[in-house]
């Protein structure tokens, strides 16, 4: 039965995916703005996990808080001093900022940590589970597992607290949500926060899957959740968690079915022919245009 | 209470508010009347910080607006209710409310003040679990005044609350308007209904291509030959 397994390492891949995604959607909801620097941020909680792990020794779970902390605290920043001023700009030099951003965080990489990759300690026992015939590791269970955490905790936050709803206020209309005494700026870097924040939990995810950290490590896995957040409809949280995990489970049997060299081109492709169909993605809402 | 002095604003190159003054006094409904483009909403927005002043200064009780953030203006007492009601579509009537009262702690001051505005508005008590975005014009007008209520501010700004509804619900806002006043909150109403705003107005301003050009109490500028021949087509 090497279907279920597949499927489950799709899932797994897919969980991943989706992690990212939702920082992509959510700034997006907000901000209305794409981060592009969103997947170098992955590739620093990467490095901070790996030298929490590998050079101090720490405890899985505290490398796993610190690296939270460092990427909270980055995507925070990033903001305030990149993307803040240009609140007024027009969408393409935010744009073009962002990729700077991108840029920067890469090379400073680089400059600090040298563009050799380093191996990703395991931490996650190798053990695995049989379900029938198929196989599946225990670190492919933690993910998923911990993705569905994620989208729980996240969707109760921006339904049933106070600042969700500010959230929510925010993304349809910010001048109206200022006279009701919402500080929007506050509510960007909250959203900026809590996008980093699951980018470093991502990032331990997969470097734990991919035991390799490296500068540009961050680029395909960004690029691959943002396609997952526009599948799904940029801008919707339900869509960002289907958009990735439909996205791990097509490029998996792509490689497994397929071929491994075009698995990517696969993923893309899908990603073309849904929105010739559906511009506005799986679950993306209708643009109305009220007169 | 509210007094602007020699207030402008710029879009760009253009000036659409050429140094206006003007003031609210504590308890008074104060209505600006003017046609569109007249620069009325501009004004609203500047008061309430969502544009910039380019000069001029706008005094809530002492302090100076143009240098506060909109965010720190609605703490201060100052509520508005903007042109085309923008109610938060996707939220419920109930969260609505909610929202008007972001900045307030007291649990059971907002309870109480949720109930009053089911009683100005039963019709809001109805649909309080339903989406804004499928209520009525009319019932969006009464949410998004009763959620700029909730803010309990004591000076409440109106944009246009009459646009685009029936005579009969037209009537029934106006009414609501002066109960809100009767019960202390000052009220700053701009209007391109010039009959009914002059109406029930203590006090009136011409607004004409971003300058105020009549002034005086609302009986006066309903009897003004000018004011009848531009606004109630007389």
């Amino acid at each position: 039965m090497q279907f279920l397994s597949y499927l489950i390492n799709g899932l797994g891949l897919g969980s991943v995916y989706a992690i990212i995604a939702l920082g992509y959607t959510m700034v997006y909801g907000i901000a209305k703005m794409l981060n592009f620097a969103h997947g170098d941020v992955i590739m620093i909680g990467a490095y901070i996990a790996f030298f929490a792990l590998a050079r101090f020794g720490f405890p899985f779970p505290v490398a796993v808080l610190l690296a939270m902390l460092v990427c909270t605290t980055l995507g925070v920043v990033i903001e305030r001093l990149a993307y803040k001023p240009l609140r007024q700009a027009t969408s393409l030099s935010v744009l073009i900022t962002a990729i700077g951003v991108s840029y920067f965080l890469q090379n400073g990489a680089q400059i600090l940590w040298s563009s050799s990759s380093k191996v990703f300690p395991s931490v996650i026992s190798a053990g695995s589970i049989h379900l029938g015939s198929a196989s599946v590791s225990y670190l492919t269970i933690l993910t998923i597992l911990t993705c569905i955490v994620v989208m729980i905790c996240l969707t109760l936050f921006i339904n049933k607290t106070k600042t969700g709803s500010a959230m929510r206020a925010c993304s349809e209309d910010k001048g109206a949500s200022m006279l009701m005494g919402i500080n929007v700026n506050r509510i960007i870097s909250i959203t900026f926060a809590i996008g980093s924040g699951l980018a470093a939990i991502a990032s331990v995810l997969l470097a734990s899957t991919y035991p390799s950290v490296y500068p540009t490590m961050g680029s395909m896995p960004g690029i691959k959740a943002f396609t997952a957040a526009v599948f799904g409809g940029i801008g919707s949280i339900p869509g960002a968690f289907v958009g990735g995990l439909i996205l791990g489970i097509i490029e998996i049997f792509a490689k497994a079915y397929i071929s491994t060299q075009l698995s990517d081109a696969i993923v893309f492709a899908v990603l073309i022919i849904i929105l010739l169909i559906k511009p506005t993605g799986l679950l993306g809402k209708k643009i109305n245009v009220k007169v | 209470m509210l007094k602007v002095t020699d207030l402008k604003v710029k879009y760009g190159m253009i000036e659409a508010i050429k140094g206006i003054s003007f003031e609210v006094r504590d308890g008074e409904i104060v209505t600006m009347i003017g046609a569109n483009g007249a620069g009325k909403t501009t004004t609203m927005h500047a008061i309430s910080g969502l544009v910039k002043a380019a000069e001029g200064s706008i005094m809530l009780d002492g302090t100076e607006l143009t240098k506060t953030a909109p965010h720190k203006i609605v703490s201060m007492g100052l509520a508005q209710v903007p042109e085309g009601r923008r109610v938060f579509a996707q939220q419920t009537v109930e969260e609505n409310l909610n929202l008007g009262a972001y900045l307030r702690k007291d649990k059971d001051g907002i309870a109480n003040d949720m109930e009053e505005v089911f009683q100005l508005f039963p019709r809001l008590k109805e649909r309080r679990t339903q989406l804004a975005g499928t209520l009525s014009g009319g019932e969006q007008q009464m949410l998004a005044m009763g959620r700029a209520l909730m803010a309990k501010p004591s000076i409440l700004l109106m944009d246009e609350p009459s646009m685009g509804l029936s005579p009969l619900l037209v009537s029934e806002i106006f009414r609501i308007i002066r109960e809100i006043n009767d019960k202390g909150t000052t009220i700053l109403l701009v209007e391109q209904n010039a009959k009914r705003a002059l109406a029930i107005a203590d006090r009136a301003y011409v607004l004409e291509t971003g300058k105020i050009t009549l002034e005086g109490s609302g009986e006066e500028l309903a009897n003004d030959e000018r004011v009848q021949k531009a606004y109630l087509g007389g």
